[in-house]
Parts: structure tokens; C-alpha cells; sequence
């Protein structure tokens, strides 16, 4: 059931859902987050397609922010769905006028009671996403280096240099598969690596993310190398028994290969934007693990690393980077908190 | 026990890494009897699904033994088929190219030596080309009465004994045994070739979302821990209710019954979880613990005559189709006195629980499907309305619903609109994920990669399986002494006799 709203303001829009939640019987929700997605009107179709497919399994209240033209009088125009397909509720925000400016004022009122807040910008995103007046309410911040248009390798510095805790990448996401079968990997055969080599396409933000993370827990040189995609074709960790190596030419079936061991093809799909979206949302706490990646993939283009609140020491304090001396680097930052 | 786990030195792993998953090490599993129905309906689709999600190591081989005439092509072609039909999750090639070039098929019947040794050489063979490093858990889907034919040739055949750094596992499925002696005979059995650590006893119930979310619920929460116990609770229902026949169970259900069926291991393992005190951790051996605490201090009631019920269902109308009664199903002699319907009342010798009546039943062919673990309180011990205005207020309840709509709803008492003060129950619903369920993983799965991974916290160990067992095998005694159990139309919600036995403490079974 949809309900359009024109020339609106946020307290109509909170009565029409309530209205429309009265009139599909009060369904109990268990809505869980507050999901606002920022796009603008040319993607909202898919953006919002993608976010309703993961309230499948984290029922929530979607709110898509779409900011249209700048210029004339400020305008809302509100569309508000409730109890068609999956759980919790729907509220596309079209904004024009001065009001882009202010999308906050609109989102604020709306979002659930205590609920946690997530927000997605799946095309642009703020180069600042914590300092963002919409990205200030959230607790998580996703943004997607992979789909800016150009220079996306400078993007994803960007984002790394302006790293705060909550926020993180779609291409971080991208890598957990990767990032699974290398560790198992080693598990199966537990050798001390001595460098390694990360190929991928020119400007592709996760082979980035996984070189410095390899960097970071390796302690190894690990080099990143040029091929014609797509995404990453392979990961190579040379150890002193032989090669570690998972290669993914055709961007769907891998091959693990490993020594005195049989290569054997292992399924490595890329996976659609749910998928992804649906990943990050199942934990909403800092992600210590892309917080360490970021930091080194600054240190590794030769910037200074971001200054956040490292996760909790080993007694419990919480340390402030800033108030060291000098930036120290992460990986042996690491060695107190892994065991 | 801890095992030597490679993972702690490994530099790509953290604890604070949560996005990576567990995969298994390198590994394959045998499904004897892999014909039958569990194996195709619920085993290779997990195995499909464990796959598609990333969770099944490279190299993961799966090695099926049955009584056929079949090549490694054609059992393919049934777990493809299988796979088709009942995975979870989407078709994909690459996954099936990932998991079909370690499909293994060695026809055979379970007194054959020459098909156990060619078991032997195949897992040898497995561990050569897919590098499955020898482990290997060997998944017996079939009728117990085999079980020792099964593990004597794996022992016979060493396919039981494990080499340094690997593992070799066996799971079984209930029933673990029909009374107490059987289940000590398989213990036995089982136990002479494999060390404890090495069974995994399946009981799907355990690995379902929802049974899980008890602990949570109970231990995580500081709004109900406070009134779980005899001063506020006045009795609890735990109700597992199908509204199927037994269907082409005739040969596995005759002779078994209601309560060795689903009382035995579901339910009484249900109550555990309930009653249980809070477990030191969440580790296999203190939730263990905790759990037998409970099943030690079960007492039964005296008058067994008074406080258990069974029943058995005549034909009916059954959601608005005609249905044949037990005797009439297919296979079932006409003398049988098995019960498809049985009720009985247990209490827990603990302060926490003194008391308080927790009340099991389980039948086929009754109004619906449903399981549910509902906790009923006492009533408001003064109430400053008048009576006529709380005349409709039941008592409060707290429901765990674990099948089909899992969730959880709090029943309890709300003022009528108007301007007369009338007090009525309502409820209050919490859907575990409206479709959750969607994207939450099948029992088998969890279960089969904790197998794989050698973590046996949902599985019940030999020790439970017979405290569960010393508490029904009285009443089963009892049972059998009375001959024919009670009619009950198929379609309603049992025989008027598990009414009475509630009626006798002034209570009622909820209509779940």
C-alpha cells in the first residue's frame, strides 16, 4: 500500500505511517534499524531494490533520501509504503530546493526509537561520511568506492584518510570470501610467508584493501601487480615451501592451489549488492579488522594514517592514536590485542 | 578436550575478525544409506547450501554407500537432482562444479567386506586427488538395527582409526536407542570403536534458530530472568503438534510411538533448555552440564494412571480432508498398540522449579503444526478490580514459538476502550524476523558444518541420551501393561483423557 504525500513535512510523513501501518492491521514489524539510503533519482530504483532485499533479514524502516535540483522553493514530496513484500516500512524522500541542504531535519524525526541507524550512499559519497549531517546520525556508514565513476583508487584513499569509527567500504565487503579461503589457506598449510602479490584490474579499491591487509597481517612485502580483471584474478603468498595461490580468471570459479596438495576449484562468485549490503548489517559495532587496512593503506600511499580510538587494550582502556607521540604502525600495534 | 587447532597461529585469522566465517579444515563425509528420504530431502541440500555460502572446505568430498547398482555418474545425478529440488539456496554452477568432481559412489550392502574395502581405497583415493587430508565423518542414515553391522565393518576395515592430526567422526540420528538397555547396547556399540569425542548424535531440533534464541533470551536479558522460577511461574507447556499421519513411516513408527519418537530427545531436551540454570559458558561441556542437572533432578509423578495420557487417531476430517485412522495406514497390523499421541506431567527437584508442572505432549494427526515452549504465570496474587471487570483475564504467558511462525508472544491482560473498566488478555508478538527465515540457515546445515568442525555443543552426549531415557522407561512400562491406547479423532487436539489429566490440577492445555 502506497501512500503519496506532496509539499510535505516529516511529522505528515510519521502520521501517514502510522496510518498505513494501522490500516494493514498493525502486522507485528520487529523492525531492528533505521536504514536511510542516499541516492538520487536515477538509481534509486536498483539502491532501494537492493536495501528492501536485505530488510528481508534485518527488518527495518528504509528511508530513501533522494535530493533533486538545488534550485526554487524547498519542497518534500513524500511516498510512504507499508506491508507490501518483506517486513518493515518503506519512505522514499524526494527533496529540491534549500532543503537539499538539509536532509537531516527531514530524517532526524523519522527514525525509530533507539534503534541503531545505518546509513548507504551507493553512488557519491560525502568525503567526510562521519562529519556528513545525515552521516552524523548513523552508527554505520557504508559507502562503495567501486562505483565512483573515475578514480576510484583515489577515492578509497580518500575514504581511508578520513576513516572514523562506523564507517566502511563495500569493497571491504567484497574481499570476505577472498579473505575466508586465504586464511583457510593457511590454516591447511601453516608456513611463514615471506611476500606476496595481489593481481587485479587498474582501479580496483578492494585489490588495494587487500594488499594492505595482507600488509598488516603478514608483515610482508606484498605487491600489487596489473591484470585485465575482473576484480581480482588471483592472490599469491609465497612461502618456503612453495606457492599459496587462489586464482579467479573468469570472475566465478577459482582455483585454490596449495602445497603437496591436489589444486582444486573452489566457487568464488561475485556477489550481488544485497548480498553485500546484508553482510555489513549483521554486525554494527567498529570493525577493528578494516580499521588496521585503512590505516596501513594510507601508510603504504605514504599518507599519515587517520587518528581514531584504537579498539579496546588488553586492559581495557580505550587509547587515543593522537596522544602518542608519533603514528605508529598498525601491525605492530596489533601484536598486544590478537591473542 | 581441545583439539590442536592450526588456526590460533594463523596470521590471517583474529577474534576480532568476525566477518570471516568458520570453514571446516580439508574433509570429506559417507552417507550410508544415502537412498533414503533424510538423506536426499535434507543432507545433500545442507551439503549444496554449506557450499553455496563458502563454508565447505576446498576439496570437500562427499562419498555415498548404498545397496545400487550405481557408477560415480549416477550418484551425481541424484544429488544434482536432490539438490535441485530442495536446496535453500539458488542453483549455481560453479558451486556444483565445486562440489561434483568429489562425488564417490560404492555399491555394497553392510555385510559386504569387499565394498567396505572398497571404501577403504576410495577414501584413500579422496585423500590423494581432492586432498582431504583424512577426515572423514561417516553419517549413518539408516534404521539402528544396522548400526552395529556398520561400525564393526568400519572398525574391521580401520576405517574408524584416525592417523595423527586427522579425524575420523560418526554421526547417528535418533532414536538413540528404544528404552535405556538399547541405548547402553548402542553406546556400546558405538563407543568400542569410536572415543566419545568422535559421536555426534543428530538432533535437528537443537541446530534450529529458535531453540538457540532461548539461551539468548533467557541469559542475555535481564527483563525475564528474574520471574523463570517457581515464585512466578505456575506451569509449563511444551507442545510439539503435527498435523500429519505417519504417512510411509509405518515400518520405523510401529513399535516406537509418540513418546520414544519425539518426548525422549525433543522435548525433554526442550525442558532442559527452559529449566536449565545459567551455564558458565557457552562451551559444549557447561551447557552440557547444566543440561543434565535438569534431567537428574526430573521427577516423575507416582500416579502414572493419573498424570500421563496417550492416544491414538481413528479417521477424521483433518483440515477439511478426509484422513485414514492409524490402524488403517498402510503396513500397521491390526493388534498394535502404539501410540501416536502421549502426554505426561513431569516436575524438576530444584528450588528454582519446586513445584511447578511442566507438561510434554506430542501427537500426529492433531489440529495443526505447531511447537511451542509456553511458559504460563500465576495469577496476580491481588487485584484491586472488581471482579466482573477482570472476569476475561487468563493468566500471563510467555510463548516460545519454534515452529512454523517462530517468535516469541507475551500474553497478558489490557483495559477494553471504553468507558466500563473491562480487563482482557492480548498479546504482544515478536516475529523472529517476520522472513528471517528467508536467509537463516536449515538445521542440517549448522549441524553438519559443526560436525565438520568438530564442535558438538547442540549435540546431546551418551549421558543425556540415558537420563532421558530412565525418565521415560517407567511410563513406556507402565504403557505397555494397559494394552490399546485411548481414540482421538485425526484433526483435533487429542483424546479427552490428556484433557482430564490437566483438569485433575485445575488447568488447562493451551490451544496453541
Amino acid at each position: 500500500m502506497a501512500t503519496e504525500l506532496t509539499s510535505t513535512n516529516a511529522s505528515k510523513v510519521a502520521s501517514a505511517l502510522l496510518l498505513a501501518r494501522r490500516k494493514a492491521g498493525s502486522p507485528a514489524m520487529g523492525m531492528v534499524m533505521t536504514f536511510v539510503v542516499v541516492t538520487d533519482e536515477g538509481d534509486h530504483y536498483d539502491a532501494l531494490r537492493a536495501a528492501r532485499a536485505v530488510s528481508r533479514e534485518h527488518p527495518s524502516r528504509i528511508l530513501g533520501v533522494i535530493r533533486r535540483s538545488a534550485r526554487g522553493a524547498a519542497n518534500l514530496d513524500a511516498e510512504v509504503r507499508v506491508g507490501d513484500g518483506p517486513s518493515g516500512e518503506q519512505v522514499l524522500l524526494r527533496m529540491s530546493g534549500e532543503l537539499t541542504k538539509h536532509p537531516e531535519s527531514v530524517v532526524l524525526p523519522l527514525l525509530l526509537p533507539d534503534s541503531p541507524v545505518v546509513i548507504w550512499w551507493p553512488g557519491r559519497a560525502p568525503e567526510e561520511p562521519a562529519k556528513d549531517p545525515l552521516g552524523a546520525l548513523a552508527q554505520r556508514r557504508i559507502t562503495d568506492m567501486a562505483a565512483v565513476k573515475r578514480g576510484r583508487a583515489k577515492a578509497m584513499l580518500n575514504q581511508a584518510k578520513n576513516y572514523a569509527p562506523g564507517n566502511t567500504d563495500l569493497s571491504w565487503t567484497r574481499l570476505t570470501p577472498w579473505r575466508a579461503l586465504l586464511a583457510a589457506a593457511l590454516d591447511q598449510f601453516p608456513a611463514k610467508v615471506t611476500c606476496g602479490e595481489v593481481a587485479a584490474e587498474r582501479s580496483n579499491p578492494s585489490a588495494d584493501l587487500m594488499a594492505a591487509w595482507l600488509t598488516t597481517r603478514l608483515e610482508v612485502p606484498i605487491e600489487r601487480v596489473l591484470s585485465k580483471g575482473p576484480g581480482i584474478t588471483h592472490v599469491r603468498l609465497s612461502t618456503g615451501g612453495g606457492d599459496v595461490e587462489i586464482s579467479r580468471p573468469d570472475g566465478v570459479l577459482a582455483e585454490f592451489t596449495i602445497p603437496n596438495a591436489p589444486n582444486r576449484p573452489v566457487a568464488l562468485k561475485r556477489r550481488d549488492t544485497a548480498e553485500l549490503l546484508a553482510e555489513e548489517l549483521r554486525r554494527l559495532d567498529t570493525d577493528d579488522i578494516y580499521q588496521d587496512t585503512v590505516k596501513q593503506l594510507c601508510l603504504l600511499a605514504g599518507h599519515k594514517p587517520p587518528t581514531t580510538p584504537t579498539s579496546l587494550s588488553e586492559k581495557g582502556e580505550v587509547v587515543e592514536d593522537a596522544a602518542k607521540p608519533k603514528p605508529r604502525k598498525p601491525s605492530t600495534a596489533k601484536k598486544s590485542s590478537k591473542r | 578436550m581441545t583439539f590442536f587447532d592450526p588456526a590460533s597461529d594463523n596470521p590471517l585469522r583474529d577474534p576480532q575478525d568476525r566477518r570471516l566465517p568458520r570453514i571446516a579444515g580439508p574433509c570429506g563425509m559417507v552417507i550410508f544409506g544415502v537412498t533414503g528420504d533424510l538423506s536426499r530431502k535434507k543432507l545433500m541440500p545442507a551439503v549444496y547450501d554449506l557450499a553455496n555460502r563458502g563454508l565447505l572446505p576446498p576439496g570437500f568430498s562427499l562419498v555415498g554407500f548404498a545397496r545400487r547398482d550405481w557408477a560415480d555418474q549416477d550418484f551425481a545425478q541424484i544429488v544434482h537432482d536432490a539438490i535441485k529440488e530442495y536446496a535453500r539456496t539458488e542453483f549455481r554452477e560453479e558451486v556444483w562444479k565445486q562440489l561434483s568432481q568429489g562425488f564417490r559412489f560404492v555399491p555394497g550392502d553392510f555385510a559386504d567386506d569387499v565394498a567396505f574395502s572398497q571404501l577403504h581405497d576410495t577414501i584413500e583415493e579422496l585423500d590423494r586427488e581432492r586432498g582431504t587430508a583424512g577426515n572423514h565423518a561417516f553419517y549413518l542414515s539408516i534404521p539402528p538395527k544396522f548400526f552395529p553391522d556398520v561400525i564393526g565393518q568400519l572398525k574391521e576395515h580401520s576405517l574408524a582409526e584416525s592417523r595423527a592430526g586427522a579425524w575420523r567422526r560418526v554421526v547417528v540420528e535418533k532414536p538413540f536407542g528404544h528404552d535405556l538397555k538399547s541405548a547402553q547396547q548402542l553406546n556400546a556399540t558405538v563407543s568400542e570403536v569410536f572415543p566419545q569425542e568422535s559421536v555426534f548424535r543428530i538432533d535437528h531440533y537443537l541446530g534450529k534458530e529458535t531453540v538457540q534464541n532461548i539461551l539468548a533470551l533467557r541469559f542475555a536479558n535481564q527483563l525475564f530472568e528474574p520471574i523463570w522460577n517457581a515464585n512466578y511461574v505456575d506451569h509449563v507447556q511444551i507442545t510439539m503438534a503435527e498435523d500429519i499421519g505417519i504417512g510411509g513411516r509405518a515400518g520405523y513408527y510401529d513399535g516406537i510411538g509418540a513418546a520414544r519418537d519425539v518426548i525422549q530427545n525433543h522435548l525433554l531436551q526442550l525442558m532442559a533448555l527452559t529449566a536449565m540454570e545459567e551455564p558458565t559458558s557457552f562451551d559444549a561441556r557447561s551447557l552440557r552440564a547444566e543440561k543434565k542437572k535438569v534431567l537428574r533432578s526430573v521427577r516423575r509423578p507416582e500416579r502414572l494412571d493419573l498424570h500421563t495420557a496417550r492416544g491414538r487417531y481413528v479417521s477424521g476430517w483433518a483440515g477439511g480432508e478426509k484422513v485414514k485412522g492409524f490402524l488403517e495406514e498402510d503396513d500397521i497390523p491390526k493388534a498394535s498398540t502404539t501410540e501416536t499421541f502421549a502426554a505426561i506431567k513431569l516436575e524438576i527437584d530444584t528450588r528454582r522449579w519446586a513445584g511447578v508442572p511442566f507438561y510434554l505432549r506430542h501427537g500426529k494427526r492433531l489440529g495443526r503444526r505447531v511447537t511451542e515452549v509456553a511458559v504460563v504465570f500465576k495469577r496476580a496474587p491481588h487485584l484491586p478490580f472488581s471482579e466482573t471487570a477482570t472476569e476475561e483475564l487468563g493468566q500471563n504467558a510467555l510463548v516460545i514459538r519454534v515452529q512454523p511462525d517462530e517468535g516469541i508472544t507475551v500474553r497478558f491482560g489490557s483495559k477494553v476502550p471504553g468507558t466500563a473498566m473491562e480487563i482482557r488478555d492480548v498479546n504482544m508478538d515478536f516475529a523472529y524476523g517476520g522472513a528471517f527465515v528467508e536467509s537463516s540457515p536449515e538445521a542440517y546445515e549448522r549441524l553438519i558444518l559443526d560436525v565438520l568442525l568438530g564442535e558438538p555443543p547442540l549435540f546431546p552426549q551418551h549421558e543425556e541420551v540415558e537420563l532421558s531415557w530412565r525418565i521415560l522407561d517407567p511410563i513406556l512400562e507402565y504403557w505397555a501393561e494397559l494394552g490399546k491406547p485411548d481414540p482421538y479423532s485425526a484433526g483435533t487436539w487429542g483424546p479427552p483423557i490428556a484433557d482430564e489429566m490437566l483438569a485433575r490440577d485445575g488447568r488447562v492445555w493451551r490451544r496453541p
